[in-house]
C-alpha cells in the first residue's frame, strides 16, 4: 500500500527488528497463514459450511473459538474457508494484473512514441475513475460471480505497476547490448521475452506481492457491497455483510474475527511486499 | 499568464478524452451485462407483465434499437443536459445526483480535510523526530490502518459506539421517520459523526507516512542541519523548514486519495446506511438502473480529474521553483 514512502530513519536503522529480521518474519508468518489455510480448509471438508441449529449464535468458547453464526456454523472454519477463498481470488487477480502490467510496459516503449502515449493515456483514464465504481462497473456487466470478481480486481490493478516497469524498461531501451541485440536483427518480442523479461523479474516478484493485499481487499470489498462472490460462498466479505445483520443484537464476535484475521493476512503480505521492495532496491534505503 | 491559460487549456482537452472513453467503455459494459434492464425495472411484477407489454417497455426506453444507435442517443441527451430517468429512485437522474451529492458532499468533504490535516500533523511530527516511540506508533498506526478493510472499521465502529455504548445512532443520516425539511443541524451531525470518523481513521495513513518520509528526508538535509548549527531545535527546524516543503507531497497525495476516498465512501456508506453518493450507486449497480450508473461513472470521472488537476495547480502555486515553468 505504501509504495516509496518507508524510508527507515538514519537512527534507527540498527536498532533490533531491522528490515531484513522483518521481511523473514513477515514471510514466516505469511507462508505459515498460507499453508494453515489451504491444509485447514481441505482438512475442515463440509465442516463449517454444514448447518448446525443446535448451537446457534453462541459466543467464543473452547469448543467455538470464533464463536458459531445465526446457522450454528463454526465462525472459525468459516473464516479458514473464507481466507482460503480470498487467498485464491487475490494471487489469480493479481497475477493477471502482473502480466498485463508487463505487456503494456514493453509494448509502450518498444512500438514507439504513439504506443507509449496510448499507454500512458490509458493507465491516466485507469487511475481517473474511482477504483470501486470501475470494479462495480465490471461485475455489473460480467453479472457477479467468481469469474467477474477476478477480472474486475484484475482489470483495475495494472496502473501503478504499469508506471514502475515502464519506467525501469526506458531505462534499459538505451542500454548497449539492447543495441547490439536490435541491430543483430532480433525482433522486439525477442528482446522482451530474452532481454527485457529476466531484469524485470525483482520487480513483478515485489510488484505481485504488493499488488495482492490490495486485490484482496477490494475482491472482500466488493463481495461486501454485495457485487462480488455469490452468497453461498464463506467468503469474508460475505461473512462481513452477513454479521451486520446480527450487529444490533450484539453479536460482536460474527463481525471481528474475520475482519482481523483478513487484516492480518494483508498486513504481513504488505510486510513481505515493502521488505522485498528494499532488499530487491537497496539504493531506497540509503536516503 | 499564457501558462496558466495553457495549462488549464491541456486539461480541459484531456478531461474530455478521458469523459468520451470513460463513456464508451461504461456504455459498453452495462451493453454487456447479462442483467436485462427491463426485468430489472419490472422487479416482482414480472410475472403479470406479458411480452407484448415487455416489447412495449423496450420500445419506449429505445432497447429494440441496435446498441451503436443507442450509445449515440444517449450521447446526444447526455450534451444537451438530460442524463436519463433513474428507475430505481423514480427520478430524474440529475435530481438524484444532485440530493445525493448534498448528503455526500460534508461527509466526504470534512472527512478529506480532516484526514488532510490530522495527516500532515501527524507526519510532520513522526518524522521530525524519527525513532522515537513516537514515530514508531504513528508509523504502525498508518501501516496497520493501510491495510484495514474499511468496511470493517467501519462495523468496529459502528459496534462499540452505536451497539455498545448507545452514543450515536446505528444508521442513516436523519431520525427515523423524520422528514428531511426538519432534521436540524445538531442531528445531522449526530449522524454523521461516525461515518466521518472511519473515513477520517483510514484517510490519515497515507497522508502521515508520505509526509513522515518526506519530512526525514528534509531532517537530512544540509539547510537542516545549518539551522541546527545555528541552535534551532528539532521541533522549529521541523515547523520553520520542513512543514512547509513536505506541503507538497502530502497536497499531490491528499488529492490524489479522492479516488480512494470516494471507494471509502462506498463502503462506509453502505455499513452506516448513509444515503449518499456511495449508496446511490450501490444501488445502481443491484438494480440494474443503467442511465443512473453510467451518470455516476460519468460524474466521478469528473469529481476525480478535478481533483487531481487541481492538485497540479496547486503544486505550482505552493512551489516558489516551479513558477512560470510549463508543464513537463
Amino acid at each position: 500500500m505504501s509504495q516509496a514512502i518507508d524510508i527507515p530513519a538514519a537512527a534507527s536503522r540498527n536498532r533490533w527488528p531491522n528490515n531484513r529480521t522483518l521481511t523473514i518474519l513477515s514471510a514466516l508468518v505469511g507462508a505459515l497463514i498460507i499453508a494453515g489455510v489451504v491444509l485447514a480448509s481441505i482438512l475442515l471438508g463440509g465442516f463449517g459450511i454444514d448447518a448446525d441449529f443446535t448451537t446457534r449464535l453462541a459466543p467464543p468458547s473452547l469448543a467455538h473459538w470464533f464463536g458459531t453464526d445465526q446457522l450454528g456454523h463454526d465462525m472459525m472454519a468459516r473464516t479458514i474457508h473464507g481466507l482460503n477463498v480470498s487467498l485464491w481470488v487475490g494471487l489469480v487477480a493479481a497475477s493477471i494484473s502482473v502480466v498485463i502490467a508487463t505487456l503494456l510496459a514493453i509494448f509502450a516503449i518498444t512500438c514507439g512514441r504513439w504506443a507509449d502515449a496510448l499507454v500512458a493515456f490509458l493507465v491516466d483514464a485507469a487511475m481517473g475513475l474511482p477504483h470501486l465504481v470501475l470494479l462495480i462497473l465490471i461485475s455489473f456487466a460480467l453479472g457477479g460471480g467468481t469469474t467477474a470478481v477476478i477480472i474486475a480486481v484484475a482489470v483495475t490493478h495494472w496502473p501503478r505497476l504499469t508506471r514502475i516497469l515502464r519506467a525501469e524498461t526506458l531505462q534499459l531501451r538505451h542500454a548497449d547490448f539492447i543495441i547490439a541485440s536490435r541491430r543483430m536483427g532480433k525482433s522486439w518480442a525477442y528482446i522482451g521475452r530474452h532481454h527485457f523479461l529476466p531484469h524485470l523479474w525483482p520487480q513483478l516478484l515485489v510488484g505481485l506481492v504488493l499488488l495482492f493485499p490490495h486485490a484482496i481487499l477490494h475482491e472482500a470489498g466488493l463481495t461486501f457491497i454485495g457485487f462480488g462472490l455469490e452468497p453461498s460462498k464463506p467468503a469474508i466479505g460475505v461473512l462481513l455483510s452477513d454479521s451486520m445483520r446480527y450487529l444490533v443484537a450484539g453479536k460482536w464476535w460474527l463481525g471481528l474475527f474475520p475482519g482481523l484475521c483478513l487484516l492480518t493476512l494483508v498486513l504481513c503480505f504488505d510486510a513481505i511486499g515493502n521488505g522485498l521492495r528494499l532488499l530487491a532496491d537497496p539504493r531506497q534505503e540509503q536516503v | 499568464m499564457t501558462n496558466w491559460t495553457t495549462l488549464i487549456a491541456v486539461s480541459v482537452v484531456r478531461l474530455a478524452l478521458v469523459l468520451v472513453a470513460v463513456a464508451v467503455v461504461a456504455f459498453a459494459l452495462a451493453k454487456l451485462s447479462p442483467v436485462d434492464p427491463v426485468n430489472a425495472y419490472l422487479g416482482a411484477d414480472i410475472a403479470r407483465v406479458g411480452p407484448e407489454q415487455r416489447e412495449l417497455i423496450a420500445e419506449k426506453w429505445g432497447l429494440d434499437l441496435p446498441p451503436q444507435v443507442q450509445f449515440g442517443k444517449w450521447l446526444g441527451n447526455l450534451l444537451g443536459g438530460d442524463l436519463g430517468y433513474s428507475m430505481t429512485y423514480n427520478a430524474p437522474v440529475a435530481d438524484v445526483l444532485a440530493a445525493r451529492f448534498k448528503t455526500s458532499l460534508p461527509l466526504m468533504g470534512l472527512a478529506w480535510l480532516l484526514s488532510g490535516i490530522f495527516g500532515f500533523a501527524l507526519g510532520v511530527v513522526a518524522g521530525a523526530f524519527p525513532g522515537t516511540w513516537l514515530d514508531r506508533s504513528v508509523r504502525l498506526y498508518s501501516y496497520v490502518l493501510a491495510s484495514a478493510p474499511t468496511f470493517w472499521i467501519a462495523i468496529l465502529l459502528l459496534m462499540v459506539f452505536s451497539v455498545s455504548l448507545r452514543w450515536t445512532p446505528v444508521c442513516c443520516a436523519a431520525p427515523i421517520g423524520m422528514l428531511p425539511g426538519n432534521v436540524t443541524t445538531l442531528q445531522f451531525l449526530h449522524h454523521m459523526i461516525l461515518p466521518l470518523i472511519a473515513l477520517t481513521v483510514l484517510g490519515v495513513a497515507q497522508i502521515a507516512l508520505h509526509t513522515r518520509a518526506k519530512l526525514v528526508e528534509i531532517m537530512q538535509s544540509d539547510y537542516a542541519l545549518y539551522a541546527r548549527a545555528q541552535g534551532a531545535s528539532q521541533l522549529e527546524i521541523a515547523l520553520l523548514h520542513g512543514a512547509r516543503n513536505a506541503a507538497l507531497p502530502a497536497i499531490t497525495v491528499l488529492f490524489a486519495s479522492l479516488g480512494e476516498l470516494f471507494g471509502g465512501s462506498v463502503l462506509a456508506e453502505q455499513v452506516f446506511a448513509y444515503p449518499g453518493l456511495g449508496s446511490a450507486t450501490v444501488e445502481a449497480g443491484t438494480r440494474g438502473d443503467v442511465p443512473l450508473l453510467l451518470a455516476l461513472a460519468l460524474f466521478l470521472t469528473v469529481f476525480v480529474f478535478i481533483g487531481n488537476s487541481i492538485a497540479d495547480l496547486l503544486y505550482r502555486v505552493v512551489d516558489p521553483r516551479m513558477h512560470g515553468e510549463p508543464a513537463r
